[in-house]
């Protein structure tokens, strides 16, 4: 039987296109020293840090956690590093939280960062694909027929994703950490913005930034303390009740991209340790890896939100807006801040915060269970966690 | 009180200087089929499944995305990846296994290093980006300045160095899988030009192309899959700062701390703990490595080291770290050694290190 573990701690930077006032070290030490504080702990407090990020080839550093080590106050604990795609910022959490549920420590600080400005991450997202003409740019190139498989499947109309597109824009405005704060945002903006690869216009895409996520997790005794101290200030621990992993392949015969059974198994595993059946019933809130606008439907019926071929009536209903049946995105989501090896560590941090109360203005009012979920490769990774408030 | 795991199944590829057409999947696919069929056990048996490998070797980003194939992730899997050599991968696993909830985990690492130009060059992109990897120092030179400061220091002779090098590929003739099988005498290897000074090339590992796979078991399932498991008593891994001129080269405070956490000294003075063990395989690329280690870890003239030959015989990146305890685990489930001591490094001089303390019984 595992631990008791808990979320204490959350940081994240100021994220932007380009951080040129920071070093890696320093943007990485922004979000970790904002999770320090979160959890009312010192560096001296932590036992083990666990690293995570996209390709190294982002930034053109080699195993960057080497070079990091002092930064993240490394130096003589065990320190590790996470990649496992898109998905890697989930994982990475999923990885520290395993250091304390297996009760080899009982505080770890995972951090997960990427600065793509250093570099052309969308040429590092445009891997040949076997047996495939080598046309692919960047990963909209790749998602893009999924999509159009979707809504071929569903019959959704095609305005949905440009919907998903303003809401998270809008709710964006509620973060003052998101990369994009867009005032301006309508729907007759990204009906207009330019077509990257049909149906996924530029605003209905992720943007490319730098940032980092940080998140202290602790053993029960922990978390209890922490939270009786006055630096918790009222925040309460955000409990682990599910986390779980789930890989496939990338290409088979047969392999259903669009919702693939990695998602499904994923998102079960996690519902039977939390004991949920009804998830738009039961979770107050969700913050899923959304980085083209049409995987909001596309993950709402993978993840059980609705069934098959009716998640766009959940979206075209504002459901899912920051007020609806079942906020998603309450942060932005991917679509308005992707560095992209913090984006699923920002997912699992936006959970946390949600349950800890500590959302601010994109505070769901009385969240008490809470989904992060992130995604990565061709559909293939899923990491997710539930969070609630109260201890398991 | 951790649960107890043990390692019961090893394998590795020949280690070789160019694995010419082998992509990743093909690299992989043997050592993974190895340990499943050496279990019995199926892909769909096993409970967690995590990998060690880095992107610049290959020279393409999400080189491990297409290394899953080997494994047939189908139905899926719950599976994650280090960017580490595997004996990272292998701690994941074995946390992972402290959950008390699965009883397997399939570990494997693989490391191409011959598509690069030069391997000593391409590692310096793993020195800090902003003042020192602009000025290229390469793998090779910054070892250097590591036998440099353990020479100064007194703590061994050109000579020493030479003679473990000697040893580890004459070890390594017994080992099928070892690229460098056989050496000249110690006193005919120190008549060679230095490569780098205080470096000549027999101080040096080869570049390697290879691929290893391990399967972890707790408890019951252990002693059912294997008849003598080699069970993990202790592991643990420290990482020390970066900067080389912050940091006394000549010595290894993690690796005294990491086998310190992974109890594999015996009771005795602090001051000079000596690893209670039988035999011990580290990972020491360069030949002054294994002495600057073999002093952190208190091992003595009379526990052999590296019977395999060590990475100065095959230095397979991202492998060799796992293959030192795939290695140790085969002396102990052979009933060769009742207690050992594995021992993996990463990044330069020796910055980060793991000590795995592992009994045959």
């Amino acid at each position: 039987m595992a631990n008791a573990c808990a979320v204490v701690g959350v940081g994240q930077t100021r994220h932007a296109a380009r951080r040129d006032d920071v070093s890696i070290a320093g943007l990485v030490r922004e979000a970790a020293e904002r999770a320090l504080e979160d959890a009312g702990m010192e560096w001296a407090d932590i036992d083990a840090v666990v690293l995570g990020k996209a390709p190294d080839f982002f930034e053109g550093v080699m195993m960057p956690e080497l070079y990091l080590a002092p930064a993240l106050g490394g130096v003589g604990k065990p320190m590790i590093r996470v990649h496992t795609a898109g998905s890697v910022g989930g994982s990475t959490a999923l990885v520290a939280a395993n250091l304390v549920r297996g009760g080899v420590h009982s505080r770890v600080l995972t951090v997960a960062f990427e600065k793509q400005s250093d570099a052309d991450a969308m040429w590092a997202l445009s891997s040949p694909q076997p047996f495939s003409p080598p046309l692919l740019a960047g990963a909209g190139g790749y998602f893009a027929p999924l999509i159009r498989a979707y809504m071929r499947r569903s019959g959704a109309p095609s305005h949905i994703g440009m919907l998903v597109a303003v809401k998270d824009r809008q709710q964006a405005l509620l973060n003052p950490y998101a990369h994009l704060h867009m005032e301006d945002i309508s729907l007759e903006m990204v009906e207009q913005s330019p077509m990257l690869w049909d149906p996924i216009r530029y605003l209905e895409t992720c943007p490319s930034s730098d940032g980092a996520c940080a998140m202290v997790l602790a053993d029960a005794p922990t978390a209890r303390s922490v939270a009786a101290s006055s630096a918790a200030q009222g925040r309460s621990p955000a409990w682990i009740h599910g986390a779980a992993m789930r890989s496939e392949p990338t290409m088979f015969s047969g392999r259903d991209q669009v919702d693939p059974r990695a998602s499904r198994d994923c998102v079960a595993d996690v519902y039977r340790q939390a004991g949920i059946s009804d998830p738009i019933d039961e979770i107050d809130c969700a913050e899923v890896y959304v980085p083209f606008s049409w995987f909001e439907p596309m993950w709402l019926e993978s993840l059980g939100f609705s069934p098959t071929g009716e998640g766009w009536k959940l979206t075209e209903s504002g459901d899912t807006k920051l007020g609806g049946r079942i906020p998603w995105n309450m942060s932005g989501g991917v679509l308005s801040s992707n560095p992209i090896g913090a984006s699923g560590m920002l997912r699992f941090g936006e959970a946390a915060l949600q349950v800890r109360r500590a959302a601010g203005e994109h505070q769901v009012d009385g969240a008490r269970c809470a989904l992060g979920h992130a995604y990565g490769g061709g559909s293939q990774f899923f990491s997710m966690w539930i969070l609630r408030d109260t201890e398991p | 009180m951790s649960r107890d795991v043990a390692v019961v199944a090893f394998a590795q590829t020949p280690m070789v200087r160019r694995s010419e057409d082998a992509n990743e999947v093909e690299l992989v696919m043997p050592v993974v089929n190895e340990v499943l069929e050496a279990t019995g056990l199926t892909i769909s048996d096993i409970g967690f499944t995590v990998s060690g490998s880095t992107d610049y070797l290959m020279g393409v980003p999400f080189s491990f995305v297409g290394a899953l194939d080997a494994v047939g992730a189908w139905p899926p899997i719950e599976e994650s990846h280090v960017e580490m050599d595997g004996a990272w991968a292998l701690y994941e696993a074995w946390v992972r296994l402290q959950l008390g909830d699965i009883d397997t985990a399939l570990v494997y690492c693989f490391g191409k290093s011959s598509p690069s130009a030069s391997l000593a060059e391409l590692l310096s992109l793993q020195l800090d980006p902003y003042v020192m990897a602009p000025l290229w120092p390469d793998a090779l030179s910054v070892a250097a300045l590591q036998a440099r400061a353990g020479l100064d220091a007194g703590l061994y002779t050109e000579a020493d160095m030479a003679a473990v090098a000697a040893r580890s590929r004459t070890s390594a003739a017994s080992n099928g899988s070892a690229q460098l099988r056989g050496s000249a005498p110690a006193d005919v290897l120190l008549e060679e030009p230095y490569l780098v000074a205080p470096l000549r090339r027999h101080d040096c590992p080869p570049v390697t192309d290879g691929s290893a796979a391990v399967i972890l078991a707790a408890a019951d399932t252990a002693r059912r899959l294997a008849s003598r498991p080699a069970w993990i008593r202790g592991i643990d891994h420290r990482i020390e700062t970066h900067s080389l001129g912050a940091r006394d080269l000549s010595s290894s405070p993690s690796t005294v701390a990491a086998a310190r956490h992974a109890g594999a000294f015996g009771p005795g003075p602090g001051d000079a703990p000596r690893a209670d063990v039988d035999l011990a395989e580290v990972h020491a690329p360069f030949s002054h490595q294994e002495l600057i280690l073999r002093g952190a870890l208190g091992l003595g003239e009379e526990v052999p080291v590296n019977l395999s030959g060590g990475a100065l015989a095959a230095n397979a990146l991202m492998v060799a770290g796992l293959v030192r305890i795939g290695e140790t685990a085969r002396r102990l489930w052979s009933g060769e050694a009742n207690r050992a001591l594995a021992h993996a490094t990463s990044g330069p001089c020796l910055q980060q290190n793991l000590v795995c303390v592992m009994e045959g019984e």
